[in-house]
C-alpha cells in the first residue's frame, strides 16, 4: 500500500504571536477529494501553505506523497499541481504562453489546447493575463495546476470569483480528476462545493478542526430536523409540542412546522396527534439537516 | 494505477532541466521586449546620452575626445539600467504578483528561476552593449581592444553587484517604492557617475562610493586608452558584488 497523498500531524502555524493553525491533523487518501471548509481566517490557506512547502510548520509535521514539502521541495514539485488563491502569473504574458510554458516544464504534459477547451479559455489564448476577468484568471490557474499531470493537486478556493457556469465546469473537472486517480486537497468556504465534491470534509474554525467526516456522516447524525404538515387550520399545536422534544407552530393557517431532532417515534407521534385531533392531513414534508446547518452550528454563525 | 487511462491519469515528471531553463529564459526575454518602458530605459536613454553628449558640446567633459569619454560611460550606464534599475522594478512587481512564488513552486524550482533570470540579464546586457558599441563606432568612436578581457571582467563584476542590489531592494521594499527608488538612483548615478559630466573628483574613495563611476572609468581606461584597470577599481567592484550578493541571498523573499 502506498503512503497517503497527504499526512498532516498536529501542525501549528504562527504569524508573530498569532496562531493561525493550532495543531491540526488530517489525511488525504490517494485518489480522494478532501475539502477544508471554513470561514476566512479559519487557517485553511495557512495549512495549505505548509503542505505546498511555502513555509515549514512551527510545530508538527507534514508529509506529502511521502516527502517533506520543504526539505524535498525540488523533488516534490513536479508531482504536485498547485493553484494559488490569486495571481502567480506574469500580467503581460498571454494565457496560451503561460500554459505552454508550464507544459514545457513537464515530462508528459497534457495538451494545452485541450485544457483551454475544457476550461472554456480557448478564445482567451492570446489575451494577456491582466486583461482576463477574475473567474478567467482562476480557470487559467487551475489549468496551470493540471497541465503537468500531477498525482496530487492543491486548490485554494478554486471557484472564488467564478460565475455559475464556470463553477459547474470546474466542479465537473475536479470530479474527473478523482475518476482518473488524482488526489485533491481543496479549501472552500462554499458549503455546496464541499457537499458536492468532497469524499471527506474537514471543517476548520479558528485554526482548529471543528468536525470531520464524509458529507453524509456530518449531516446524517442529526436526521430529520423539520416536519411540515398541512392540515385543518387552528389546531392547538402547543399541546403537541409539550409531548415532544421539539417546537411546534402554526406558521400560517393550516401550515404547521415541527422543528427539532425528530426520530421515527417522534414523527409517528406527530402524525398520531393529528389523527387523534381528527384533522385531515393533506401534505407532509420533511427537511434533513444540511451541511450548512452543521457548519453554522459549529462556526459561531459568521458564515456568509 | 488503473488500467483504463483517463485524460488526467497521473504521469508526473520534470522535463529535462535544460529544456525547462531554456523555456524560462526565453519567456523572460520575450516579456522584457514586450514592456515598452523597459526597452526605453535600457536603450533609449543611453542612446540619447551617447549621441547628445558624444557628438555635441552640450556638456563639459575633462577631455577633447568626447566619444572616447562618453561611449564607455554609456556602456557602463546600460549595465546599471538593465541589471539594477530594470531588474529591481521587474522583480518587485513579480514578487507582488505572486509570480516568483508560483514559479518557485513549479518544476522550474527556485534555483532554476534565479539561474534563468541571471542568464536573461546577461543576454540583455550583452546585446545592449554590442548595439551601443556599434552605434559608437558608427559615430566615430575607435575602441582599443587589447584590454578587452579586463573590460569584460569588470563588466561581469558590475553586473553581479547591480543584480544583487536589485534583488535586495525588490525584497525589502514594496513594488511601487522599489520602482521609485531604483529610478531615482538611476538618475542620480547618471548625473554623478561620470557618464555625461565629469564625476566629482574623489580620488580612490570615489571608486568605492560610486560603482558606476568606477566601472565607467575602467571601461575608459581599457577601451579608449588601452590601459589596464586600476587595482582600486577591481577591488571596489569585487567588494560591491560580494556584499550585494550576500545581502540579497540573506534577504531575498519569494512572496
Amino acid at each position: 500500500m502506498r503512503e497517503a497523498a497527504v499526512e498532516v500531524q498536529d501542525v501549528v502555524v504562527r504569524y508573530g504571536g498569532v496562531v493561525a493553525v493550532g495543531g491540526v491533523s488530517l489525511t488525504v487518501d490517494r485518489g480522494s477529494i478532501l475539502a477544508l471548509l471554513g470561514n476566512n481566517g479559519a487557517g485553511k490557506t495557512s495549512l495549505l501553505q505548509v503542505c505546498e512547502g511555502f513555509r515549514a510548520p512551527d510545530a508538527g509535521s507534514a508529509r506529502v506523497l511521502g516527502l517533506d514539502p520543504v526539505a524535498d521541495h525540488d523533488e516534490l514539485m513536479p508531482r504536485l499541481g498547485i493553484m494559488l488563491q490569486s495571481g502567480g502569473v506574469y500580467p503581460w504574458a498571454t494565457a496560451g504562453e503561460i500554459l505552454r510554458l508550464f507544459a514545457s516544464f513537464a515530462a508528459n504534459p497534457l495538451d494545452a489546447d485541450m485544457l483551454l477547451d475544457r476550461l472554456g479559455l480557448r478564445k482567451f489564448a492570446k489575451t494577456t493575463f491582466r486583461r482576463l476577468s477574475g473567474g478567467e484568471q482562476q480557470r487559467l490557474s487551475l489549468a496551470l495546476a493540471l497541465v503537468g499531470r500531477p498525482e496530487l493537486v492543491f486548490l485554494d478556493e478554486p471557484t472564488a470569483g467564478m460565475d455559475v457556469g464556470a463553477r459547474q465546469t470546474t466542479w465537473e473537472l475536479v470530479e474527473s480528476l478523482r475518476a482518473d486517480g488524482v488526489s485533491v486537497l481543496l479549501t472552500t468556504h462554499l458549503l455546496d462545493e464541499a457537499e458536492r465534491l468532497a469524499d471527506h470534509v474537514v471543517i476548520m474554525d479558528g485554526g482548529a478542526v471543528a468536525a470531520t467526516g464524509t458529507p453524509a456522516e456530518l449531516t446524517a447524525a442529526a436526521g430529520i430536523d423539520l416536519l411540515r404538515v398541512r392540515a385543518d387550520a387552528g389546531l392547538a399545536v402547543g399541546e403537541l409540542a409539550a409531548r415532544l422534544p421539539a417546537k411546534a407552530i402554526e406558521r400560517s393557517p393550516g401550515e404547521y412546522e415541527i422543528a427539532g431532532a425528530l426520530d421515527t417515534h417522534a414523527i409517528a407521534a406527530v402524525l398520531g396527534w393529528f389523527a387523534a385531533e381528527g384533522a385531515q392531513v393533506t401534505a407532509v414534508d420533511t427537511r434533513r439537516r444540511t451541511l450548512e446547518d452543521v457548519y453554522l452550528a459549529l462556526t459561531a454563525g459568521a458564515a456568509r | 494505477m488503473s488500467a483504463n487511462a483517463g485524460t488526467f491519469t497521473p504521469a508526473p515528471g520534470r522535463a529535462p532541466m535544460r529544456v525547462v531553463l531554456r523555456r524560462q529564459i526565453r519567456m523572460e526575454l520575450v516579456l522584457t521586449a514586450r514592456r515598452g518602458e523597459a526597452v526605453v530605459l535600457a536603450m533609449g536613454v543611453p542612446l540619447l546620452v551617447l549621441l547628445g553628449a558624444g557628438l555635441t558640446r552640450a556638456t563639459n567633459l575633462p577631455t577633447d575626445d568626447r566619444l572616447g569619454y562618453v561611449v564607455p560611460g554609456v556602456l557602463a550606464l546600460t549595465v546599471m539600467s538593465t541589471a539594477f534599475t530594470g531588474q529591481a522594478i521587474t522583480t518587485g512587481y513579480e514578487r507582488g504578483y505572486g509570480v516568483l512564488k508560483r514559479l518557485g513552486a513549479s518544476p522550474l524550482t527556485r534555483p532554476g528561476l534565479l539561474f534563468a533570470k541571471t542568464v536573461a540579464i546577461g543576454c540583455l546586457v550583452g546585446l545592449q552593449m554590442i548595439a551601443l558599441a556599434a552605434v559608437g563606432v558608427i559615430a566615430g568612436w575607435r575602441p582599443e581592444l587589447s584590454q578587452l578581457p579586463s573590460a569584460l571582467g569588470v563588466t561581469v563584476l558590475a553586473t553581479a553587484a547591480y543584480s544583487g542590489l536589485a534583488l535586495l531592494i525588490a525584497s525589502v521594499l514594496r513594488p511601487e517604492t522599489t520602482t521609485a527608488a531604483a529610478t531615482l538612483i538611476y538618475v542620480l548615478m547618471l548625473a554623478a557617475g561620470g557618464i555625461m559630466f565629469a564625476a566629482p573628483d574623489l580620488g580612490v574613495a570615489g571608486h568605492f562610493l560610486l560603482p558606476l563611476a568606477a566601472h565607467a572609468e575602467a571601461l575608459r581606461a581599457t577601451l579608449t586608452d588601452g590601459a589596464s584597470v586600476p587595482g582600486s577599481i577591481w577591488l571596489s567592484l569585487t567588494c560591491w558584488a560580494a556584499v550585494a550578493l550576500t545581502a540579497a541571498a540573506r534577504r531575498f523573499r519569494w512572496e
